[in-house]
């Protein structure tokens, strides 16, 4: 009980970890010139305080860990009052929201710092960090929310932020295109989220996830599996269906995927935070927080539909990673893949795996995300991996950090990312075969295109400096750390130490979920009512497999013989042909869109534009026409037909509106006055004769 | 009687008006502060009158007296939660939009002149309780606007303020004619009086009545039924035709287009929500059973004003079209709303609330639509004063060199889309709250029109600030204080209201939950209305 209510205190401080990068944002939002050391410090250190205060109740939650419940501490507020009732919001803190919030605050922290060096000769610093903080505020107000309309208030602003870290270079088009880009296809799948909101106000009465009460909407989700629904579902898998749409949408899933590969515009911290470690994981965490009406209705078809989504995402995005040539491009793909692989546990009723490869995936893909920076810093802005090659002898540091992650990613043995894509599979198989089994593929390819990348990064030797190119276009020329020619070199210590901090994790995190270790302690903090799934040697070792034969394919195409000029053919694709441009060009699907969907919506726009030209004013025209001519007649035939004049100022107050009318504006206002006397007259005479 | 704060907020812009008309032509200067001091005046009485608003009350600061008696007209005024937030938002953005035209210098003295007229005639329509003089009010208003597009417009001005003008008339005239005849049914024009004889079916007996006498004069087969529904749409029309609904609405992106800065600002602020606030005072307390029994064209109409109103602005090449085009999209959300709560659904739980949700969320709405609107207008306007061009062609990473406009349009805009934190979302949430489980369909349609509201608006971003600059602009100056002022003042409402609704949303509570409740009747009740 004692622990019961040091929760309830401490979720009601849960605000406090939104609010110092909230703070540190407004404040740099009114910082009038370049202010870098002042920026960086309030960035980095909010995002500390921020973290320590998370990690405070992150530690709290562990207290939990014999009990057979999840413990949970919740504050709730009143927002507004409205008819006889108010909407509510409100903070909790349970471990799914302890973990997340500990990863984001952690991680986020690291990425910061290593920000401070990719950004450090960008004219507008601070108002990158301006903009860093305020995702951070977002991101954490998104996570430690106990209510979904809060929640996804939280979600729109990390859109917004998502936006404008994405055409951070906005005058380059591409970037001013890709913003658009990702906040709109989001903003689609916003749609069925905000339906689904709505059906859970209508139907629970409130927005609130838990109460102390009880009469949570999430507390309440059994309840809606017993009304009928839309499409042969119950309102709760109604709800379900309609939320994860949205989460489609955040999480780049097939088909709202396009969005995220174009968000690599932006600078490389902020696709190693946004568009791979935290925000896209947002329609995951979403998912998992609202779990309960998932699951509610036992007999719907959306969880095997979260399932396929998710299945189709992982095989479909890797085969397109497969095919890339921009080092962020590859790791954007894979990033989707794995968000599928995620989602699919989710389908699979894996709680708890969907959950775990989030956080590693968070750990290594910030990793991947922010090597990958060091090397684009490293090379002077090359992120074209054909011109790379042999960075290993150049950047020894930036090599093994990014070697680690590759590791995780690929599923190695040992690493974070063997087990949590282990449990992610598990869960499958157990649910679905057929699912595994594309998903199995789907790892062996990420273990493929991930070694593909390291041989031709890291391996053979330099090639680039055999053109001129001169990249970015934003002012990063006169570079601090002096370049001999076009040689490339290692980052200084503020890029590299956030990579080796985070291939720390990389490395070791997964054995907190791992069946072998206390019976999978990640699986008891999260859901200690549920037992973790029975183990299966086929599962594990084909897991294994699978990755170990991809790495060495990679080997065989890529590592056996590197490439020796930029110029050369990829061996894939001289092996491939046209099936190898499809996936290059990422199967059409942009080209696809651009010719339905967009071009529809842009005829729309048009057409409607031309009803009002000329149908609706057309019609008014005629109107004013048909009035004129009628007064003109009147007119002709006689004034004096006319008893008062009210017939006259009548046709004057309605004809013709055209511009041929214009010369007859002297007189309007008198006419209009008359037309209000005879209205007052009128009025008199009617009064009178009754 | 009470310190007399409503006829002071009305005429103090009418005393301004005249001083102006004194001080000689030249005197710009002493022109523009007397104007903007008049303004704030009004303005600071709002304020006062805000400040001991009662929610939980009913009409507050009546004044009444009879004015003519032989046709038991009454000077009658008076504010609740429908009006208070538009005394408040004329009160606020009038002044703004008498700074935006700080640097005026082509005639100066009928400008102001008849930029205060126009203030007295919208505070008048908000603070009349009684048909006669509202309608006077309502009139008087499209004076002073005709003349400002028609003398300081753009290149269309003619056209425009003849279209705006006429339109908007013609509206009036079918509205002045039903009123005619509910007097002669009734003996009333007084808005509180018909709605509570509304509320008892007297209205219905009378109008019966009414249209026995007629069909024995005239020798027609008129019913009672028949009757009302024609009276209740020559009344729809004036206020739609004013909000604008979809399709009556064409006049809007001509007037608003060609109108100069401020009087954009004043049409798309205020003017338009005299339409929204009509309904909301007249059309749904007078005629309740009437738009029961047309709401699926009612609705029908408000769905088309948000889709079609969204995909006509993004057809739109003009930087300030697309602005004009955006209000009738908003302001179909506000439509939505409002028949939402005159719905039938009893299968609903909770209808009552989902139905105050609804309507307090149109009136919030309509707030923050005379914010967001006011300051794009403005926005367009400190662009065009630089560029004398409104082609968002032309335009295209002005970013770059203006960023404080940058910003503030990103703001402006993103309030204006509906962005959590800022004051757009709160309105539309409540009326989606609402309205989706009272007419789901309506709703369902509706959200359509949110991702093209998107879709139009941040191309329109893109186009004017990002991508690479048109070198035409290179030496553009950026915002300077007094419109960063400007913008600043409606910008701590966008946020203020989007983190804190609360007090918009108390004001507005009471009075629409009693709106609520005339759609709570029994059938027995209406069947005899019917009768």
């Amino acid at each position: 009980m004692e622990h019961a209510e040091h929760l309830n205190h401490l979720a009601s401080q849960q605000w406090l970890i939104p609010f110092f990068p909230l703070v540190a944002a407004a404040i740099q939002s009114l910082l009038k010139k370049p202010a870098r050391k002042l920026s960086a410090t309030l960035t980095i250190g909010a995002m500390g305080i921020s973290c320590a205060f998370a990690l405070r109740a992150f530690f709290a939650t562990l207290g939990g860990g014999h009990h057979e419940e999840v413990a949970r501490g919740i504050a709730n507020f009143t927002w507004f009052k409205f008819g006889t009732t108010s909407l509510d919001l409100g903070f909790v803190l349970d471990p799914l929201t302890a973990g997340m919030a500990a990863m984001v605050t952690f991680v986020g922290f690291w990425i910061f710092v290593n920000a401070t060096g990719y950004m450090h000769d960008d004219e507008n610093f601070t108002r990158f960090f301006c903009f860093l903080s305020l995702f951070a505020a977002s991101m954490l107000g998104l996570v430690v929310s106990n209510n979904l309309l809060l929640l996804f208030m939280c979600w729109e602003l990390v859109g917004l932020c998502s936006y404008l870290l994405i055409g951070f270079w906005y005058f380059k088009p591409s970037a001013a295109a890709a913003m658009k880009k990702a906040f709109i296809t989001t903003r689609v799948g916003d749609v069925g989220f905000f339906i689904g909101i709505l059906m859970l106000y209508q139907h629970t009465g409130t927005l609130n996830l838990y109460t102390a009460e009880g009469t949570g909407a999430l507390q309440q989700a059994g309840g809606l599996a017993t009304l009928t629904g839309w499409w042969g579902l119950s309102v709760a898998g109604t709800i379900a269906l309609m939320l994860f749409i949205g989460a489609m949408g955040k999480s780049a899933q097939f088909p709202l995927h396009v969005w995220l590969p174009d968000a690599m515009e932006g600078p490389t911290p902020v696709s190693a935070l946004i568009h791979a470690a935290t925000m896209v994981a947002a329609g995951v965490f979403m998912v998992g927080r609202m779990f309960p009406v998932f699951t509610a209705g036992a007999g719907d078809w959306v969880m095997d539909f979260v399932m396929w989504v998710g299945c189709i995402t992982a095989v479909f995005s890797a085969t397109i990673a497969v095919a890339q040539f921009d080092i962020k491009r590859v790791l954007a793909y894979s990033t989707c893949s794995q968000l599928g692989f995620m989602v699919m546990a989710l389908g699979a009723g894996g709680f708890v795996a969907g959950q775990f490869h989030l956080l590693t995936h968070a750990f290594f893909k910030a990793l991947l995300f922010l090597g990958s920076g060091c090397v684009i810093i490293g090379t002077h802005h090359e992120q074209d991996m054909r011109k790379m090659g042999g960075l290993k002898k150049y950047m020894p540091i930036t090599f093994w950090c990014y070697f680690t992650g590759y590791l995780a990613l690929s599923g190695f043995p040992l690493t974070a990312g063997f087990f949590s894509k282990d449990e992610v599979l598990l869960e499958t198989f157990h649910h679905n075969k057929a699912a595994w089994g594309l998903a199995t593929f789907a790892a062996f390819l990420t273990a493929f295109y991930m070694t593909r990348q390291m041989y031709m990064v890291f391996a053979g030797k330099w090639r680039g400096g055999e053109e001129s190119h001169h990249g970015h276009g934003h002012a990063h020329d006169d570079h601090g750390h002096g370049h001999g020619g076009h040689e490339p070199n290692e980052v200084p210590w503020n890029m590299w130490l956030p990579i080796a901090v985070l291939s720390i994790f990389a490395l070791f995190m997964g054995w907190l979920g791992t069946p072998w270790f206390h019976d999978n302690l990640f699986h008891h903090y999260l859901a200690p009512e549920e037992h973790s799934p029975e183990h299966s040697n086929l599962v594990l070792w084909l897991s294994i497999g699978v990755g170990l034969f991809g790495i060495f394919l990679g080997w065989l195409i890529y590592g056996r013989k590197t490439m020796e000029h930029a110029t050369d053919a990829d061996p894939l694709a001289v092996k491939l042909g046209g099936l190898f441009t499809a996936l290059n060009r990422k199967w059409y699907i942009d080209e696809l869109y651009e010719a339905t969907i967009i071009r529809l919506t842009m005829a729309l726009g048009v057409f409607f534009r031309a009803v009002d030209k000329a149908v609706v004013d057309g019609i008014l025209h005629a109107i004013a026409w048909v009035a004129w001519g009628i007064s003109q007649v009147v007119r002709l035939v006689g004034d004096d037909l006319i008893i008062n004049g009210s017939f006259d100022a009548g046709c004057d107050g309605v004809r013709g509106s055209g511009r041929i009318l214009a010369k007859l504006q002297n007189g309007r206002v008198q006419n209009y006055l008359r037309v209000m006397a005879v209205g007052v007259v009128l009025l008199l005479v009617v009064y009178f004769v009754k | 009687m009470n310190f007399p704060y409503l006829t002071l907020i009305t005429f103090a812009p009418l005393i301004g008006a005249g001083l102006v008309l004194l001080l000689p032509k030249s005197a710009d200067k002493t022109i523009k502060i007397v104007s903007l001091l008049a303004s704030l005046f009004s303005f600071g009485l709002a304020l006062c009158i805000w400040s001991q608003f009662r929610p939980d009350a009913g009409l507050q600061f009546v004044e009444r007296a009879a004015w003519i008696p032989t046709l038991h007209v009454d000077y009658y005024l008076g504010v609740d939660g429908l009006s208070i937030t538009m005394v408040l938002l004329t009160g606020l953005i009038t002044p703004l939009a008498l700074l935006a035209h700080w640097n005026q210098d082509r005639s100066v003295k009928l400008f102001f002149f008849l930029f205060l007229l126009l203030e007295a005639g919208m505070f008048g329509v908000f603070t009349a309780l009684n048909f006669f003089h509202w309608f006077i009010f309502w009139e008087i208003g499209l004076i002073p606007m005709f003349f400002l597009i028609r003398i300081w417009g753009a290149e269309e001005r003619t056209y425009a303020s003849f279209k705006f003008f006429l339109y908007t008339l013609a509206g009036s005239v079918g509205m002045l004619l039903a009123f005619g005849f509910i007097y002669l049914a009734t003996g009333s024009f007084d808005f509180v009086q018909l709605r509570e004889i509304a509320q008892t079916g007297e209205l219905g007996r009378a109008i019966g009545v009414l249209v026995g006498d007629i069909n024995k004069t005239t020798g027609l087969h008129l019913t009672a039924e028949c009757f009302a529904n024609i009276l209740f749409w020559a009344t729809f029309l004036g206020f739609a035709i004013k909000v604008p609904i979809w399709p009556f609405h064409t006049w809007l992106p001509d007037a608003h287009t060609q109108a100069p800065t401020g009087g954009s600002m004043l049409l798309a602020a205020v003017l338009l929500k005299m339409g929204v606030y009509g309904f909301l005072r007249v059309v749904l307390p007078i005629f309740p059973d009437e738009v029961a029994i047309n709401l699926n064209i009612l609705l029908f109409l408000s769905v088309a004003s948000i889709v079609f109103g969204a995909y006509a602005a993004l057809g739109q090449t003009d930087f300030k079209r697309v602005v004009a085009y955006s209000s009738v999209n908003h302001m179909g959300y506000a439509m939505l709303g409002i028949f939402a709560a005159a719905a039938a659904a009893p299968s609903v739980k909770d209808l009552v609330n989902e139905k105050a949700a609804a309507l307090n969320g149109a009136v919030l709405q309509m707030f923050n639509h005379g914010i967001s609107s006011a300051a794009l207008f403005f926005m367009v306007g400190c662009i065009y004063e630089r560029t004398h061009t409104r082609k968002l062609a032309e335009y295209g990473g002005l970013r770059k060199i203006m960023p404080v406009y940058a910003g503030i349009l990103g703001v402006s805009m993103f309030s204006s889309l509906g962005l959590p934190g800022l004051n757009g979302f709160v309105g539309e949430f409540m009326v989606f709250k609402g309205a989706f489980p009272v007419v789901p369909w309506a709703a369902l349609v509706s959200l359509i029109g949110l991702v093209v509201t998107g879709v139009f608006l941040l191309l329109m971003m893109q186009k004017v600030c990002f991508g690479p600059l048109n070198e035409k602009w290179k030496s553009l100056p950026d915002m300077t204080g007094r419109e960063i002022f400007i913008v600043a003042v409606l910008m701590v409402f966008m946020f203020g209201i989007g983190v804190y609704p609360g007090p918009l949303l108390d004001a507005s509570n009471h009075a629409v939950v009693n709106l609520v409740k005339l759609f709570e009747r029994t059938p027995e009740i209406m069947l005899t209305l019917v009768r």
